[in-house]
């Protein structure tokens, strides 16, 4: 056993609580708080532990998640390091303050407990609130375990504040199955944390300054003076930050590796990949189950692995095509919609790597796991199988059609 | 791999159960993981939730379809709701009832049931029919998957104090205590 080990510390929580573990080890001056289901335990136990002195920071018990996000701005313009979470009907209350975050470039961690979207109405798990934002400019980080999101909370700061990057990050983990889910899962060393995190990183150049008073969101734009090239400017600074996080994610995840000798694919997971024929793509929570049917799969002699895709904004390009060119056919499992395509947001970017790079292969789209519908060893066989006959339908496969 | 169905009605703490289970599995060396079935519950509603128990690591986060062990805390969820559907052959069930096994409505296969009076146990000892720690020592004396031991450990560490500590103490071990266990397979 090595020192590290020994001095392990292990937790038995659900995934609501290990992101609440991993932010108080992040040491957030503000925390702002609207509860929504699945999302309520983790904003309870962050208030908890601040109530009880664990955690210190100042909690914002707003009215709503407009005003949460709202608050969290002026929090972090005054140089604070900031969290919260939502989920489903409250990611889209917040929308408005949302889509200005990465373009005043604030560092900020918020856990999307993602959640089906109404109507009809649901309160179960699903991708469909986090996908209806993935064209914001925030980073998105999905986790597979209870273990990731403790651990992806951390890193998140730690990629939201590179100065190359001042950019807001989303950890997502799956309403349910990975907010109720119940593990046990290593809670690190707070010293290590600091350590690994270091001084908290603030962006002065929006920053407010009395000394040096200036408009931190001015309006720009238009089709005349500065307005068009300062817009552009505003924009192109935003996507050369998305752009250069691919490389920051994957640093940061190396440390924290390196730190404590847990090892999460930063980008895109390849699982028996090396000598596959076939593989399933996978968001999140489904892909432990995925893991264990390619296993069994593999052990009846079928040459089958999975693509984990971890960062989806922004979508890691140059590493899917690096798996994808591993195989000759490929099914992606969509845990929501995309009604412009009638496919998922995930099989389109797919598609978009194949085409990119003049990949050939055929590609299957699946829908499954909507509003809390379990995917199971078997739904995944069965999408196994339809990528093996290479026929692609004329619309997605819809894998919980008849359960 | 054992796969572990939990049955009660809201408001009787099955979702705390499970997770009291999971600490003490744990704390025992067994990779675990409880994954309950969470909607709008409300006080009386059945619930139920899942969870898988193995020596090596589990990477399925998924529900459970064919239970090798069902644990139900109510006596009468079983009406409302099929608790045997899916269930293993040669499983086992611990249920709260009044030890007469004959009313249970047994499927074929069930090889084992400890039944356990945990609503008087309960009541005697919250005045209230508050069952799942009396049914966690039900578990344990029935399955031998986890002990008594370290359920006690896990409700010490757990959110409990003072008088509620003491309560729940004695109730998981009087559950472990006043438990029948019928061996169907010997008894045929």
């Amino acid at each position: 056993m090595t020192a590290l080990a020994k001095h392990k510390k292990m937790i038995v929580v659900d995934g609501n609580e290990a992101a609440a573990r991993g932010v108080a080890l992040a040491r957030p001056d503000v925390v702002a708080v609207y509860p929504i289901t699945p999302q309520s335990s983790l904003v309870e136990a962050l208030s908890a532990m601040i109530a009880g002195g664990e955690l210190d920071a100042e909690l914002m018990n707003v009215e709503g998640e407009h005003s949460v996000l709202s608050a969290l701005q002026g929090a972090a313009l005054a140089g604070a390091r900031t969290y919260t979470a939502t989920s489903g009907p409250g990611l889209a209350f917040m929308f408005e303050p949302y889509i200005r975050q990465p373009g005043m470039r604030l560092p900020m961690v918020m856990s999307l407990v993602t959640r089906d979207t109404l109507t009809p109405q649901c309160v179960w798990g699903g991708h469909q609130d986090a996908m209806l934002v993935r064209e914001v400019g925030w980073i998105h980080m999905y986790c597979e375990t209870v273990q990731e999101i403790l651990d992806t909370v951390i890193m998140g700061y730690k990629v939201a504040e590179h100065p190359e990057i001042m950019l807001p990050v989303n950890v997502n983990h799956d309403g349910n199955y990975l907010s109720y889910g119940v593990t046990s899962c290593e809670l690190p060393d707070q010293a290590l944390v600091d350590d690994f995190l270091g001084p908290k990183s603030v962006n002065w150049h929006v920053a407010l300054d009395p000394e040096r008073p200036m408009g931190v969101d001015p309006l720009v734009g238009n089709a005349g003076g500065v307005g068009p090239s300062m817009f552009v400017r505003y924009r192109k600074g935003q996507t050369e930050a998305m752009a250069h996080s691919l490389e920051v994610i994957s640093e940061v995840h190396a440390d924290w590796a390196k730190r404590t000798g847990r090892h999460h694919a930063p980008l895109i997971e390849e699982y028996r990949l090396d000598d596959a024929e076939l593989a399933l793509v996978t968001l999140g929570s489904m892909t432990g189950a995925a893991k264990d049917c390619c296993d069994m799969l593999r052990d009846s002699g079928r040459k089958v692995g999975i693509i984990k895709v971890k960062t989806f904004r922004p979508f890691p390009a140059l590493a899917m095509r690096n798996a994808l060119s591993k195989v000759k056919a490929v099914g992606v499992v969509d845990r929501s919609v995309s009604y412009g395509w009638n496919s998922g947001p995930v099989y389109q970017d797919t598609l978009t790597v194949i085409g990119k790079f003049g990949l050939k292969l055929p590609a299957i789209p699946f829908i499954a796991g909507l509003a809390g519908a379990d995917i199971t060893v078997a739904h995944f066989e069965r999408a196994f199988d339809l990528v093996a006959k290479g026929e692609a339908p004329p619309g997605p496969v819809w894998l919980n059609e008849k359960d | 791999m054992t796969e572990i169905r939990i049955h009660g009605r809201g408001g009787q703490g099955a979702v705390l159960a499970s997770g009291l289970l999971a600490q003490a599995m744990a704390d025992e060396g067994r990779h675990v993981v409880a994954i309950p079935s969470f909607g709008f519950e409300r006080r009386g509603a059945p619930v139920a939730c899942f969870m898988r128990t193995d020596s090596k690591p589990i990477r399925a986060m998924t529900n459970i379809y064919h239970p090798d062990i069902i644990l139900c805390i109510d006596p009468t969820v079983a009406k409302v709701v099929n608790i045997f559907q899916g269930m293993s052959e040669g499983g086992i069930l611990v249920q709260a009832g009044k030890g007469e096994i004959e009313k249970l409505n047994l499927p074929p296969g069930v090889a084992k049931v400890g039944l356990c009076d945990a609503v008087a146990i309960a009541l005697s000892i919250f005045k209230r029919p508050i069952t799942n720690t009396v049914m966690l020592g039900a578990f344990a004396r029935t399955t031998g998957l986890v002990s008594l031991e370290s359920l006690k450990s896990a409700i010490e560490d757990g959110e409990f104090r003072d008088a509620g500590l003491k309560q729940n103490l004695e109730a998981v071990e009087r559950g472990y205590h006043e438990t029948n266990v019928h061996d169907l397979r010997v008894a045929a």
